[in-house]
């Protein structure tokens, strides 16, 4: 047998030392009763399917798993380097709890994972559950809004977020499969599958081949709730509807970037409501604007699947409460933020003035959504204030967290009328930022890093909200907060509010290193603030810092201590019993 | 890790094309000073969420000399033969981790000979001959609605 294994070996010209036997779903993946998934073993050499024995809880694996797995007599990487074997049995199911040792040997190779199989509480605890998701959301971005939006005195908030009252909490690890940091994918198809998985990944495993949409898949909330259920679905982000927070819920790729595949799936799930930006990939390549390489028309696609489509704040009030399914496409892309949309007029507010707002389209949601007698699934995501934070742009990432919160108010009212609802508000995964002090412009001479008040110096900031909309007046008041970031490119810090259009810290120079960006040198009083990331980075990056989830109403008493990301799925599932089929 | 997979990979791909093209020798084509000049202010007459809608003024333009001033987005490739004109010098993403879509404003150049690349933040004027509407390029698959052939340029 060994010398048969190394004959084998020698002829497939296996470069290097490969990776060793890979099964997924992973060790340690824990999965929903009933829910299908992808099953596949990645070898580490080419070899003949009968000297591959795997076994699950020491029985064939045919009999416990339900099917034979395909062979695969040799997987090519990139530039057809030869990789191995593998086996792969798409869309399996497993009815009953409990642990699965899966054992693989193949001669030499041999590996064993195990998975937890877990069931639900046999009848939903909740009807409706509304999962708020404020990316890159981090404890320095609400303290900022909470000190923004209500004002301190005498070292005590003058009132509370939103967020600030939700009961039941948790710290959340975010860590990708494969990296201790992670990306908003990853992040939130951990929150959407219950299974961790790999930077840019959505509701799959990440493979060893390059094809990027055939990785062995896992079900997404969308498809639970869709298999097991008779409730409605909405997704409501201020990105585009393609990004990867909204696209978890629903979608299956390695790679984040194929938006416009993701449109395809969002149409296969059929979310009742569907509401962002995004458009450029519904248009077919011939219409100025598409990023489309080929010529679909999604929105006829959408409108012959029974949608009513809107494209601005009017369109989008004026069917608020009607029937049906509703498309609402606000922007080509990413949504302006609240700060450009509603003070500033900056950003692309001029291409796209009538854009509705977090707030509104919300409400809209809820108001749809809950005609369905069965109940709803809500995702809401305030997909800015990690957008802004990239590039350091804290005025905007703050003023984006204020409106996330409001969202957040939208969902609790909602709450307060149907007591059977869950809400669950968290980041998907931090940024690098805190809270330092203030910046004083009345402080004596003209450097702005002398302005800069820490400790005792730092005194209050003064903003003011003196119209109540729970949004500072303005942002450039003389005495701001001042928000730092522990990591970034090489840029110049000005110690002010970006009034004329997004920060942009660093752009590229013909080394494909990034530079500070000299659009700022001439602001009076930057610094030039040395990068401590490669020169390859253009912005700031996400930290691998836990983030805080909150939540109240029925099965938010399940939220406690330190949770893996894909931990939190089992709460939903088990808020909505997704282990016992409710449908007929 | 790819964490900025699509635009690398167009990138990749763009570079791989203008290898690829043999050299076009053109006839020489530095006969464009009486050129209209083009904005990036000018490109689109509407903007909305079904489409943009190309000015006025490119369509009057389109198959005439021009010249338009902008920047070259990240260099492609020193010696190559198309690259991305855009309005501002180009950040890769600035707002987003993991995926640089180009933004909506750019013009493809195709050059008439090799020019050596110059830094992303020199402004550059570009002249050639305008052409709008769908155009995929068949050695690379990207896919531009703006371009400008036969082009040259220097900076400014
Ligand atoms: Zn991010």
């Amino acid at each position: 047998m060994r010398t048969l294994l190394a004959a084998f070996a020698a002829t497939t010209i296996l470069a290097g030392a490969a990776q060793a036997t890979t099964v997924y779903p992973l060790d340690r993946a824990t999965i929903l009763v009933g829910s299908p998934f992808d099953f596949k073993v990645e070898l580490n050499k080419q070899v003949k399917p009968e000297d591959v024995k795997i076994t699950v809880n020491g029985q064939d694996y045919k009999t416990v798993l339900g099917g034979e797995a395909q062979f695969v007599e040799l997987e090519k990487g990139k530039e057809d380097k030869a990789l191995g074997s593998a086996l792969l049995l798409r869309g399996l199911k497993i009815s009953a709890p409990g642990a699965y040792k899966v054992e693989v040997a193949t001669g030499d190779e041999s590996t064993s994972v195990t998975w937890n199989v877990y069931e639900t509480a046999a009848q939903p605890k909740a009807k409706n559950i509304i999962f708020l998701l404020g990316d890159g959301l981090s404890v320095a971005h609400r303290t900022a809004a909470r000190i923004m939006s209500k004002g301190m005195t005498e070292g005590k908030a003058n009132g509370r977020l939103n967020m600030d009252d939700l009961d039941h909490m948790a710290f959340i690890g975010t860590s990708a499969t494969n990296a201790v940091a992670t990306d908003s994918a990853n992040t939130m198809s951990a929150f959407m599958t219950g299974h961790k998985t790999a930077v840019n990944a959505l509701g799959v495993y990440a493979d060893r081949t390059p094809a990027p949409l055939d990785d062995p898949r896992v079900e997404t909330l969308g498809e639970a709730v869709r298999r097991a259920t008779k409730k409605s679905i909405g997704i409501v982000a201020t990105s585009e509807v393609e990004d990867a927070t909204p696209a978890a819920v629903v979608s299956h790729t390695r790679s984040r970037s194929d938006k416009a595949d993701i449109v395809g799936m969002l149409l296969e799930v059929k979310p009742e409501v569907l509401l962002g930006g995004g458009s450029a990939y519904f248009l077919g390549k011939e219409v100025a604007g598409s990023k489309r390489k080929d010529n679909q028309d999604y929105i006829k696609l959408f409108q012959a699947a029974g949608y009513k489509l809107v494209t601005d704040k009017n369109e989008l009030a004026a069917n608020a409460s009607a029937e049906g399914n509703l498309l609402g496409l606000f922007h080509t892309g990413n949504m302006d933020v609240t700060l450009d949309r509603e003070f500033l007029k900056k950003g692309t507010v001029d291409k796209f003035p009538n854009q509705p707002g977090l707030v509104e389209m919300t409400k809209v949601a809820l108001d749809r959504l809950s005609k369905n007698p069965e109940g709803f699934f809500l995702m809401v995501e305030g997909s800015s204030i990690d957008k802004m934070s990239h590039p350091l742009d804290w005025d905007r990432a703050v003023i984006d967290t204020i409106e996330f919160d409001q969202a957040i108010g939208v969902a609790r009212e909602f709450q307060k009328a149907h007591p059977d609802t869950l809400i669950v508000v968290a980041g998907d995964h931090t940024h690098g930022v805190s809270i330092i002090g203030t910046v004083d412009d009345d402080k004596p001479g003209t450097e702005m890093r002398e302005k800069v008040g820490t400790y005792a110096e730092a005194g209050f900031p003064n903003y003011k909200d003196e119209n109540g909309d729970g949004y500072p007046d303005k942002v450039d008041v003389s005495r701001r907060l001042f928000l730092s970031a522990n990591n970034g490119p090489d840029h110049y810090e000005t110690f002010r509010p970006k009034l004329d259009g997004p920060f942009v810290p660093a752009v590229q120079n013909e080394k494909k290193e990034y530079v500070a960006n000299e659009q700022y040198k001439d602001v009076p009083g930057a610094v030039f603030v040395q990068g401590n990331l490669p020169k390859s980075s253009e912005s700031g990056v996400h930290a691998v810092d836990d983030v805080v989830l909150q939540s109240a109403g029925p099965g938010s008493e399940e939220f406690h201590g330190y949770m893996e990301q894909s931990d939190v799925y089992r709460v939903l599932a088990d808020t909505f019993a997704l282990g016992a089929k409710q449908t007929n | 890790m790819d964490m900025f997979s699509s635009l690398h990979l167009s990138r990749r791909r763009l570079i791989g094309a203008a290898i690829a093209v043999p050299f076009a020798a053109f006839a020489a084509c530095t006969a464009h000073a009486a050129d209209a000049s083009l904005s990036f202010d000018e490109l689109y007459g509407k903007f909305g969420v079904l489409g943009l809608e190309f000015s006025d003024k490119v369509k009057r333009l389109a198959g005439q000399g021009i010249s338009m001033k902008g920047f070259m987005a990240p260099p492609l490739k020193a010696e190559a033969q198309f690259f991305v004109l855009t309005e501002v010098p180009m950040s890769l993403c600035p707002f987003c981790s993991s995926d640089a879509d180009w933004p909506d404003n750019i013009v493809v150049v195709y050059l008439s000979e090799k020019q050596t690349f110059v830094q992303p933040r020199q402004t550059i004027e570009v002249r050639g001959t305008l052409e709008y509407g769908s155009w995929t390029d068949p050695e690379t698959g990207f896919v531009s609605l703006l371009r400008i052939r036969q082009a040259e340029y220097f900076a400014v």
